[in-house]
């Protein structure tokens, strides 16, 4: 069986700093992989590469089965590879459900039709259930700018759901969201990927990580240094080293 | 259903302007020939300014070549006119031409950066102007194209000042109806988007570029169809109207309406068509006092006249 995702030699300096340097790894049809390792290790540069955002400086990615190396995002987002972004990226002056269905309307029909169609591209329904699943349903019609950071957190981790896209990639989701909310986010990725779909998971906080990741890898100076099952990871040597001992 | 009834009566208002209405038993004898043509000419002016607001205020570019592009709409169409081609065919050309043209400066603009376009635009629009006063032969050079033919609609002659500003008001009255549907479809939703994080929207499937070229082309096309219908109504045209300066001041308009309101073009426009004739008085003075106007509103009311308007009824409501 092919990989969902396959990463080969992938490589990306900047000027002289070299980010990235010669990654390979799979991500395999229903897992949820973790990608760990210190501030700068790589780790946001390595999604930019494999999603378009950055042209890598070699290596290739490769979808499917089918090389993907270069395309632009809104390509590979057509082509069913969602992301989010380090930072937070709502669109703060959309409603929250407005939101929703942009993520989700260049995926519906042809570009044509979707200007004649439905003011909602007929996402409304499914809007609304995605709302209802990530417990944003009271906060539907306000403007997205308007919610506590955390909410705009799960917003903005809704949205790469709402394309249908099979492979997720999330880049540090719990970052700066309280407890609380995060053991309902990572409850509901949890849900998620038991319906089918794949993840690839940039995470700091360990505990979320290890309690939702079925497969780790570990960046630090832009290489892979370690790879295997949460436990696996948390005592090899040469993580706790680089990231987990001091 | 409220914005339609809206519509609809603002509509029935903007016709009856011009009109007499003493035989109705109203005290209002109506607007002269020349308060019709103002009237006529802040429409003309109004889908044009439209056009760069769906470029400017929609898809966040820049466009510098407004007034070039209705130029090359008047002067199609003035041309065609005296070749006896129907006007209909000449409106249409001129929004297919400009549109097409648009797409041709938009493409290569946009796929490299921001601000290219606003070079490019600038560029094109002292390449029109030079053409429109050198190519003496077709433009009729700074001695321009008098006598420019009204249309004739089944039949009936549209000659008379206000026959022609209802002529135009229902033009305008399409255009702004396409314009709308276009805002408050998902393409709306996608403009909003992609100025707001273009990097966001792309990584949602938004394919920015698309988006932006279409918005420019179409802005063009709204400015090519207006000076398809400005022809007519000046019934002269030289150079001087499409040059750099008026498509700067396309921009202003815009910008004072109110960029990205929907109600801004119209705004912005009737501050420019009226504030000379208010300002006549003036002569040399008014366009300092029109610049020194916008840097106060700027500095003052960035959202323009309907951003302020906005504010000031929020503020009243409790
Ligand atoms: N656009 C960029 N230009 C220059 N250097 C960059 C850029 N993006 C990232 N870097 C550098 O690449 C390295 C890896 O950064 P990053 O991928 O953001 O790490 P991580 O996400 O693991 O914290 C860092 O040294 C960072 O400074
Ligand atoms: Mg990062």
């Amino acid at each position: 069986m092919t990989a969902r995702l396959e990463v080969r030699d992938l490589s990306k300096a900047f000027g002289g700093v070299a980010a990235v340097q010669g990654v390979s790894f799979d991500v395999r049809d229903g897992e949820i992989l973790g990608v760990i390792g210190p501030n700068g290790s790589g780790k946001s540069t390595l999604f930019n590469c494999i999603l378009g955002q950055l042209l890598p400086s070699a290596g290739t990615v490769a979808l499917d089965g089918s090389d993907v190396t270069g395309l632009r995002p809104s390509t590979l987002n057509r082509l069913g590879v969602s992301r989010t972004f380090q930072l937070l990226q709502v669109f703060p002056r959309l409603t929250v459900r407005e939101n929703l269905i942009l993520a989700g309307q260049e995926h519906r029909g042809s570009r044509l039709g979707r200007l004649f169609g439905a003011r909602d591209a007929g996402l409304g329904p499914e809007a609304d259930r995605m709302l209802e699943f990530f417990r944003l349903g009271a906060l539907a019609h306000e403007q997205a700018g308007s919610l506590s950071y955390g909410q705009q957190k799960l917003l903005d981790a809704a949205m790469a759901f709402m394309s249908g896209s099979r492979l997720v990639l999330l880049d540090e989701p719990a970052g700066g969201v309280n407890p609380t909310m995060l053991a309902g986010l990572r409850d509901r990725l949890a849900e998620i990927n038991r319906v089918g779909a794949t993840f690839v998971v940039i995470e700091h906080n360990m505990e979320f990580v290890m309690s939702l990741c079925t497969r780790l890898i570990v960046l630090a100076e832009g290489r892979i240094i370690a790879e295997g099952s949460p436990a696996e990871v948390r005592t090899n040597a040469a993580v706790i080293e680089a990231y987990l001992g001091h | 259903m409220r914005t339609f009834l809206i519509a609809l009566a603002l509509l029935v208002v903007l016709a009856l302007v011009p009109a007499d209405l003493t035989g109705l038993g109203l005290p209002y004898p109506g607007l002269k020939r020349y308060g019709t043509y103002i009237l006529t000419l802040w429409l003309v002016t109004a889908i044009a300014a439209m056009g760069v607001n769906l470029i400017v205020g929609y898809a966040g570019q820049e466009t510098l070549a407004q007034a070039a592009f209705v130029g090359i709409g008047a002067y199609l169409t003035a041309i065609a006119g005296k070749h006896g081609v129907p006007f209909g065919i000449s409106f249409a050309a001129s929004g297919l031409l400009t549109f097409v043209i648009g797409i041709a400066l938009g493409f290569p603009a946009l796929r490299v950066q921001k601000h290219y376009l606003a070079f490019v635009t600038l560029a094109f629009s002292v390449l029109c102007w030079l053409v429109f006063r050198n190519e003496t032969a077709i433009t009729g050079g700074v001695m321009g194209l008098r006598d420019i033919e009204r249309p004739i609609l089944f039949g009936l002659k549209l000659r008379n000042a206000q026959t022609f500003y209802w002529f135009v008001l229902a033009i305008t009255a399409v255009m702004t109806f396409v314009l709308w549907w276009i805002v408050q479809s998902p393409w709306g939703r996608a403009f909003t988007a992609l100025r707001e994080n273009p990097l966001r929207a792309e990584s949602l499937g938004v394919d920015v570029r698309l988006y932006t070229l279409l918005a420019f082309a179409l802005g063009c096309a709204y400015g090519g169809m207006a000076g398809s219908l400005y022809a007519p109504l000046v019934e002269f045209i030289d150079p001087s109207p499409f040059a750099l300066g008026p498509s700067l001041l396309f921009m202003l308009m815009v910008v004072i309406g109110g960029s990205g309101t929907f109600a801004g073009p119209f705004v912005g426009a009737g501050v420019a068509v009226l504030l000379p004739e208010w300002l006549r008085a003036w002569e040399t003075w008014y366009l300092l006092i029109y610049a020194a106007l916008v840097m106060i509103m700027m500095a003052l009311f960035p959202g323009g006249i309907v951003g302020l308007a906005r504010v000031s009824v929020r503020k009243r409501q409790p």
